[in-house]
C-alpha cells in the first residue's frame, strides 16, 4: 500500500480535452509517443514494429465511439483521447506495494518510480480508466507523466513548457493548466462549458476533466434563421426584377 | 511509504533544432527537427510558420519512423529477377545514372514523346514538368489527374481560383460554413485549427456534407449524409430556393461576374450560346442607364434581364438563362429528394440559412478599397458564407458540373473574395479560363517541347490530338475522350502504355507514385500491363525506372530503380511556381534543408534528374560548354534558375536580398531562409485583401509579381464560353470536331451553365444488381499508403474494416465483424464488416490506401496490412463499364479519376472463407528482416 500525499499543495496540473472539437486525428497520442519516448520515462517500446500484431507503449490514445445523437436521432461519431487523469484518489497509488506509483505533493502529477517498480501491475488492475501501460521489455509500468520532463524543463523555451499534446493539438481541443484553483483560465473553462469527470462513480476523483459536445440543434437555433425561405410574399421594395419577371413568366406575361 | 523520488526534470534531450518542412502529406507544415550528437530525435510543428503555427499532426510526428522504417533503399538496383518478384542487384550509381542515361538519349534522339514520366504526390512539379518540357515530350503529369483536378478546373474556368492552394474561407469572419467531401489529409492541421475556433464563436454553424461521419463531419453542427455523386443537385436545389424567393446579389452579379453579359440565341447556328460582342471582341451588356447595349465598363447600370434584338439576333442576359433552368421544378428540393437522400424540408432550412447569413446579417470592415474602375468603396463589404469542397466533389464523372454548381452558388450570393465568404490565395485569382496552352502539338526528334506540358485548354483547336483526332499524350489527355484534362491523365498510362494505344512507349519513368499498387484502379490489370510480354519474351512496356525512397510495390516492377532520400535528407522548395502555400492574406513559399546527410548511397531524386538532364545535354541544365549548369544539384537550381528573368523557383530575398517576387538570383537565398524558419511570407495591406478580381491595388501588385498579364478585371464565369465552344464543335460547327461515337457526350457534358448528371458507371451497369456505392476515407493518421510502413501509425491503423449502415446490413443478413465480398462489374474484393450508422444508407466504405502487397514496405509477410487489409482500387476499373470503345473512367470533362462512381453489392462470404482478404498477391522478394523490438530514443537513457 501506498499513501497518497499527506499535505498535497493544493495545486493541482491537469488536461481538460474538448470532445465538441476534437477530430480523432491522433496527433496528440503520436507527439505524446515521440516526446516520451526520449524523455524522463523513455524508451516507449513497440514489439513487433513491422508484423502480425504491432503493439507499444502509448501514454495518451484515441478511442471512438459513435453515439446516437439525443436530439435528432442522428448518427454522432465521438472522438475520445484517455490518457493518465491524475486523480486525487488515486487507486494506482494506493495499491502499489512498493511506493512505486505515486502522487507529487506539489501539483498532484501521478508517476511512477522505474527503480522501486516491480511490474506487478496491481495499479494497471486497479484503474478504472485503463491508462496504465506496461513496458515489456523494461518489465516496468508506464504512463502518462504530464510532461514533467518538459513542463519544468528549464533547457526549454517558457512557451514551450507545456504538454505536447497540448502544444500540437491541430484543433485547440486539449488544455493545461492548475485545476485546483478556480481562477484559473481553464477552471473557468470547465465551470462555462459544464466540464465533467470521467466516471464520477467510481469515487477516483479525476483531476483531468472533458468538455462536452455542443448541441448542434441550439447553434441552428441560435442562428435564427427561418425554417423555409418566405417565397410568396417578397419584401416588396426589394422584390425587384427576379420577383417580377417570374411572375411575368408564370403568369405567360411578355418579359 | 518513503519519501517522494527526486527526479531530474530539466533533461537535456537534444542539443541542436534545424527547421525545415514537413513531408509526411501534401500540407506542408514547418517543422523544428531535434537532433543529439547530430542524431535525429524528435520533430515538432514550428509556432513562427503560416501554415500550422506550431502544430502538428500524427503523420508529421511520426516522420522519424518512415525516415528509419527498415524498408528503406539503400543503393540503385537493377532488376535480375522477373518483373514484379522484386529480384534485384545492387549497382553503382555511376552505373545506374549511364544505364538510364543511355535508354533515355536513345528515346529522344528518336521520338521524344516515347518517354512517360509521370511523378506522384511531388512537390518539385515545377521541375519535373521543365525537364519534361526540356527533354521534348509531352507524357509528363503528376498525380492531379487521379485527385483533384476537377476543383482545380472547375474552379479556375468559373472564379480563376479554386479551394484549398488556391483559395480558403475567411475562417476568423465567417459564420456559415458548408464543407463538402473533403479528404481529411487536404490542408489538415489549419482546417482542423479553424473548425475548432468556428465552433467555439457564438452565432456561427458548421454544416458537413458527406455520406461519412468521420473526421470533420464528426464535429459538424450538421451532418447531411448525402448519397454520393448527387451533391450537384443538392447545391443546384438550394440556388432554386434562392432564386425563387429572390435571395440574390444582383449587385454583385452585376458588376463582377458575367451574369449580364449577352448570349447570342441561334439554335443550330456556329454563333448559338456565344457572347455577343463589339469589334474588338468585348462582351456586350444591356446598360439601363444609358439605354442601350455596350462593353462592361464604369458607370453602367447592366440588366441582368431581358430579351433583345441586336443586329439581327436574339440575344438574352446570362442570368436569365440560369434563372429559366433552375427556377425549374426538376430542381425543387421535393424533386431532388429522392435522388440525394436529403429531405426537401432539410434541403429548404439550409437555403433559409444561407440567405439569412448572407442577406439579413452582411459585415462591413471599415477598409476601403479601389476597384479597377476607379470607384472608391468606402467600406469593405461582405457576406459571411463560406464553402469548402475537396475530393468528395470532385472524385465523380459529374464532378467538375458539380463544382460549377458551388462555385455559381458562391457567385448568386456574393461571397466570392469578400469578408466572411471564401478568399483568394495568391497566386490566384488568374485570368478565366488561365493559360496558359499545354504544349505538345508538335514534338521533333532531339529538340524541348516549347512549352509545359501541362496547361488549359481554351477551344477545340488546342486540344492534343492529330487531324484525325487521334490523341497525341499517352493518358490521352487533352483529347476529345476528356478536353480540359488540366493535370494530365496518370490512372490510364499503364494502360494506354501496354496497350500501344494510342503508341506504344520506350521507357516509363516513374517518382514516387506507386502505380504497381494504390495509385492504380484495377490492380490485377496495372500487374498484367507492368509483366506482359511481346511474342519475342520482351516486355510491352520496354523499359521501367522508378525512383522511390522504399521498397513499395512498384519498385518491384522496375528494371532501375533509383533510390530517392527521405525529406529530412535533402533540399527542395515549395514555389509559387507550383502549389504555393500561400495564405489568404498574402503570398508565401518555403524550402526543405537537409537536416541530416543520407547514412547510405542514395540520392535526391530532384538531384539525379538535373544530373541525367546534364548527361542528355537538355537546354538550360548546361551551360555554354556543356558542362553541368547545376554542378550542386537541386540546391543550384533552386537558386539560380530563373524561369523568367527575375522571377525564379523562391520568392523571398530574391536580388541583393531585399526585394521579394523579382529580382535576380541571391547566391545568399538559402540562408536567409534558414534564418527565417525555412519559410517567406508577405502580408498584404488592409485594402489589397478582398474583391481582388477587381481590385485595382491588388492587381498592380499581381502584375508586379507576374501573377496576373495586365491589370484587367477578372470578370467571373457563371456562364463558360469555352464549353460552349466544345459544344458547337460537337453539333458539328467549326474546323475541329469530335469524332462521332463522342459528339453526343461532349455535348451533354460541355453545359456551359452548370448541370447535373448520374454518375456514369451506374448508368453504365445494372444498378439494380450494384445496388451500393462504395467510397473511401482518409484516416487523418495515414496519407494514403505512406504511413502503413510506419512502426507508430500502424499501430493506429494496420487493417481497414468495411462500413455498413446497421439497417442496409440488416437487410442483407450481415452482421458486425462478418466477412464479406464487395462485389462490382469488374470484380470482388474480401474484407470484414463493420457496423457504423453515421454512414448513408445506400453506401458502404473503407479507409484509403491501408492494405499492402506481401513483403512491401519491410512488412512481414503476416501483417495484417497484407492478410486483413482490402484495397477498393482492385475492383475499381480504369474504364467505362462496356463492350466496345472503351473509354476512361473519368470525367468527361476534365479526366478527372472518377474512383467514388464505384457500385457494389455486399455479399456474405460462405464459411470457410472468412479470416483472409483475396485478391491476394504473390509476395515480393524479402527487403529486410523484421525488427521484433524498437526502443527508440534508448540511447538517451542514463
Amino acid at each position: 500500500m501506498t499513501c497518497l500525499p499527506e499535505n498535497p499543495s493544493g495545486k493541482k496540473l491537469g488536461l481538460v480535452t474538448d470532445l465538441d472539437i476534437c477530430v480523432g486525428c491522433h496527433a496528440c497520442a503520436v507527439q505524446c509517443k515521440e516526446w516520451n519516448t526520449n524523455g524522463i520515462s523513455g524508451p516507449l517500446s513497440d514489439t513487433d514494429p513491422y508484423g502480425a500484431d504491432p503493439s507499444g507503449v502509448w501514454f495518451n490514445r484515441v478511442h471512438t465511439y459513435e453515439i446516437e445523437d439525443q436530439e435528432d436521432g442522428t448518427s454522432r461519431t465521438v472522438h475520445f483521447p484517455k490518457s493518465c487523469l491524475h486523480c486525487d484518489d488515486a487507486p494506482c497509488v494506493t495499491v502499489c506495494p512498493t511506493g512505486a506509483s505515486y502522487k507529487r505533493a506539489e501539483d498532484g502529477i501521478v508517476l511512477v518510480n522505474p527503480d522501486t517498480c516491480i511490474g506487478c501491475k496491481l495499479c494497471s488492475w486497479a484503474c478504472p480508466y485503463g491508462a496504465r501501460e506496461y513496458d515489456q521489455a523494461e518489465g516496468v509500468m508506464k504512463k502518462c507523466t504530464m510532461c514533467v520532463d518538459r513542463i519544468y524543463n528549464e533547457n526549454l523555451s517558457e512557451e514551450a513548457r507545456i504538454p505536447v499534446c497540448v502544444s500540437t493539438c491541430p484543433a485547440g481541443a486539449r488544455h493545461f493548466g492548475d485545476l485546483g484553483d478556480p481562477t484559473t483560465d481553464i477552471s473557468k473553462l470547465v465551470a462555462e462549458r459544464n466540464g465533467f469527470d470521467l466516471m464520477p462513480g467510481m469515487g477516483t476523483a479525476p483531476v483531468n476533466k472533458y468538455l462536452p459536445p455542443r448541441s448542434g440543434a441550439a447553434r441552428t437555433k441560435a442562428l435564427g434563421a427561418p425554417r423555409m425561405l418566405s417565397i410568396d410574399q417578397p419584401p416588396k421594395k426589394k422584390a425587384g426584377r427576379l420577383t417580377s419577371w417570374i411572375d411575368q413568366v408564370l403568369s405567360g406575361g411578355k418579359v | 511509504m518513503g519519501k517522494q523520488p527526486e527526479i531530474d526534470t530539466s533533461l537535456e534531450i537534444f542539443d541542436e533544432v534545424k527547421t525545415t518542412t514537413c513531408y509526411m502529406c501534401a500540407c506542408r507544415c514547418g517543422i523544428r527537427v531535434h537532433l543529439k550528437d547530430g542524431k535525429l530525435k524528435y520533430i515538432e510543428g514550428n509556432p513562427g510558420h503560416p501554415v500550422n503555427k506550431g502544430v502538428l499532426c500524427a503523420k508529421g510526428a511520426a516522420g522519424l519512423m518512415n525516415h528509419f522504417s527498415p524498408a528503406r533503399l539503400r543503393k540503385p538496383l537493377l532488376r535480375v529477377g522477373e518483373r514484379g518478384a522484386g529480384e534485384f542487384k545492387e549497382i553503382s550509381w555511376d552505373e545506374a545514372l549511364e544505364l538510364a542515361a543511355g535508354w533515355l538519349s536513345e528515346v529522344r534522339r528518336s521520338d521524344p514523346s516515347k518517354l512517360a514520366f509521370f511523378t506522384g504526390r511531388d512537390q518539385s512539379q515545377s521541375l519535373t514538368s521543365w525537364w519534361a518540357s526540356q527533354f521534348g515530350t509531352p507524357n509528363y503529369a503528376a498525380h492531379g489527374g487521379f485527385c483533384s483536378v476537377n476543383m482545380a478546373v472547375g474552379g479556375l474556368y468559373s472564379i480563376g481560383g479554386s479551394f484549398w492552394e488556391f483559395g480558403e474561407p475567411d475562417w476568423a469572419r465567417t459564420r456559415y460554413l458548408l464543407m463538402f467531401g473533403v479528404a481529411e489529409d487536404h490542408n489538415s492541421n489549419p482546417i482542423k485549427g479553424h473548425l475548432g475556433r468556428l465552433k467555439g464563436r457564438k452565432g456561427t454553424k458548421f454544416v458537413s456534407v458527406n455520406p461519412v461521419r468521420t473526421g470533420y463531419s464528426a464535429i459538424a453542427d450538421e451532418w447531411i449524409g448525402i448519397r454520393p455523386g448527387s451533391d450537384g443537385l443538392f447545391i443546384l436545389a438550394i440556388i432554386h430556393e434562392l432564386l425563387r424567393a429572390d435571395k440574390i446579389d444582383f449587385e454583385f452579379l452585376g458588376e463582377f461576374t458575367n451574369c449580364a453579359w449577352l448570349v447570342i440565341q441561334n439554335p443550330g447556328k456556329a454563333d448559338d450560346g456565344l457572347f455577343l460582342r463589339d469589334r474588338k471582341g468585348n462582351p456586350q451588356i444591356y446598360d439601363g442607364k444609358q439605354k442601350k447595349i455596350t462593353a462592361p465598363g464604369p458607370d453602367r447600370r447592366p440588366e441582368l434581364l431581358g430579351k433583345r434584338k441586336v443586329r439581327g439576333k436574339t440575344v438574352v442576359p446570362v442570368f436569365e438563362l440560369l434563372a429559366g433552368r433552375y427556377l425549374d421544378e426538376k430542381y425543387s428540393p421535393e424533386t431532388v429528394a429522392a435522388e440525394t437522400g436529403v429531405p426537401a424540408d432539410q434541403i429548404k432550412r439550409i437555403a433559409a440559412e444561407i440567405a439569412h447569413v448572407a442577406f439579413d446579417e452582411p459585415i462591413e470592415l471599415d477598409t476601403g478599397w479601389t476597384d479597377v474602375w476607379g470607384k472608391k468603396h468606402r467600406k469593405t463589404r461582405g457576406r459571411a458564407v463560406s464553402i469548402h469542397a475537396m475530393r468528395g466533389i470532385s472524385a465523380h464523372s459529374n464532378g467538375f458540373q458539380t463544382c460549377r454548381a458551388l462555385h455559381l452558388l458562391q457567385m448568386l450570393i456574393g461571397t466570392i473574395d469578400v469578408p466572411g465568404g471564401w478568399l483568394y490565395k495568391p497566386p490566384f485569382p488568374k485570368q478565366v479560363p488561365p493559360g496558359p496552352k499545354p504544349a505538345g502539338h508538335e514534338v521533333k526528334p532531339g529538340k524541348p517541347l516549347g512549352g509545359p506540358p501541362l496547361g488549359f485548354v481554351h477551344e477545340p483547336a488546342d486540344l492534343l490530338v492529330d487531324e484525325n483526332g487521334k490523341p497525341k499524350r499517352i493518358d490521352k489527355a487533352y483529347s476529345w475522350e476528356n478536353p480540359l484534362s488540366a493535370h494530365g491523365m496518370m490512372h490510364m498510362v499503364l494502360h494506354n502504355a501496354w496497350k500501344g494505344d494510342p503508341y506504344p512507349v520506350e521507357v516509363l519513368f516513374m517518382y514516387m507514385a506507386n502505380m504497381g499498387w494504390n495509385s492504380s484502379m484495377n490492380i490485377g490489370g496495372a500487374d498484367k500491363y507492368l509483366t506482359d510480354k511481346k511474342a519475342d519474351g520482351s516486355y510491352k512496356i520496354p523499359r521501367i525506372i522508378y525512383s522511390d525512397a522504399f521498397y513499395s510495390e512498384t519498385v518491384a516492377y522496375a528494371d532501375l530503380v533509383l533510390p530517392d532520400t527521405t525529406y529530412l535528407e535533402r533540399w527542395d522548395c515549395i514555389s509559387l511556381l507550383d502549389r504555393p502555400i500561400s495564405g489568404h492574406d498574402g503570398p508565401a513559399d518555403a524550402i526543405r534543408q537537409p537536416v541530416v546527410a543520407p547514412d547510405r548511397d542514395v540520392r535526391p531524386f530532384q538531384d539525379v534528374i538535373l544530373d541525367l538532364g546534364a548527361r542528355l545535354g537538355l537546354p538550360g541544365m548546361i551551360d555554354d560548354g556543356g558542362r553541368p549548369k547545376f554542378p550542386g544539384g537541386y540546391k543550384d537550381y533552386i537558386v539560380g534558375h530563373e524561369r523568367t528573368p527575375g522571377i525564379g523557383p523562391l520568392a523571398g530575398w530574391r536580388g541583393d536580398g531585399d526585394s521579394f517576387g523579382t529580382g535576380a538570383p541571391n547566391p545568399g537565398q538559402l540562408e536567409k531562409y534558414i534564418e527565417n524558419g525555412c519559410y517567406w511570407k508577405h502580408t498584404f495591406s488592409a485594402d489589397q485583401q478582398f474583391y481582388r478580381h477587381s481590385n485595382a491595388k491588388y492587381l498592380e501588385y499581381a502584375k508586379s509579381m507576374g501573377w496576373v498579364e495586365n491589370t484587367d478585371p477578372i470578370t467571373l464565369q457563371v456562364y463558360s464560353e469555352p464549353l460552349q465552344k466544345f459544344r458547337l464543335a460537337a453539333e458539328g460547327h467549326g474546323p475541329h470536331q469530335p469524332p462521332d461515337r463522342l459528339r453526343a457526350r461532349i455535348k451533354a457534358a460541355f453545359d456551359p451553365l452548370p448541370i447535373w448528371y448520374p454518375p456514369l458507371e451506374g448508368e453504365a451497369i445494372s444498378v439494380k444488381d450494384y445496388p451500393l456505392h462504395a467510397i473511401t476515407q482518409r484516416p487523418m493518421h495515414m496519407y494514403h499508403s505512406w504511413g502503413s510502413g510506419n512502426a507508430w501509425l500502424r499501430q493506429i491503423t494496420n487493417h481497414n474494416r468495411l462500413y455498413i449502415n446497421p439497417a442496409t446490413a440488416t437487410k442483407l443478413g450481415i452482421g458486425d465483424d462478418d466477412w464479406v465480398w464487395v462485389i462490382s462489374c469488374h470484380g470482388r474484393v474480401k474484407g470484414q464488416v463493420r457496423l457504423m450508422s453515421g454512414t448513408n444508407p445506400e453506401t458502404v466504405w473503407t479507409w484509403n490506401a491501408i492494405g499492402r502487397r506481401k513483403g512491401a514496405m519491410g512488412l512481414s509477410e503476416d501483417a495484417p496490412e497484407a492478410t486483413k487489409s482490402f484495397l477498393l482500387n482492385h475492383i475499381i476499373s480504369e474504364l467505362l463499364p462496356g463492350k466496345k470503345s472503351r473509354l476512361s473512367n473519368s470525367d468527361p470533362v476534365t479526366g478527372q479519376a472518377a474512383w467514388y462512381d464505384l457500385r457494389v453489392r455486399v455479399e456474405k462470404c460462405k464459411a470457410g472463407e472468412e479470416g483472409v482478404t483475396e485478391p491476394l498477391f504473390s509476395a515480393l522478394a524479402k527487403w529486410s528482416k523484421p525488427l521484433k523490438l524498437l526502443r527508440f530514443g534508448k540511447e538517451l537513457k542514463r
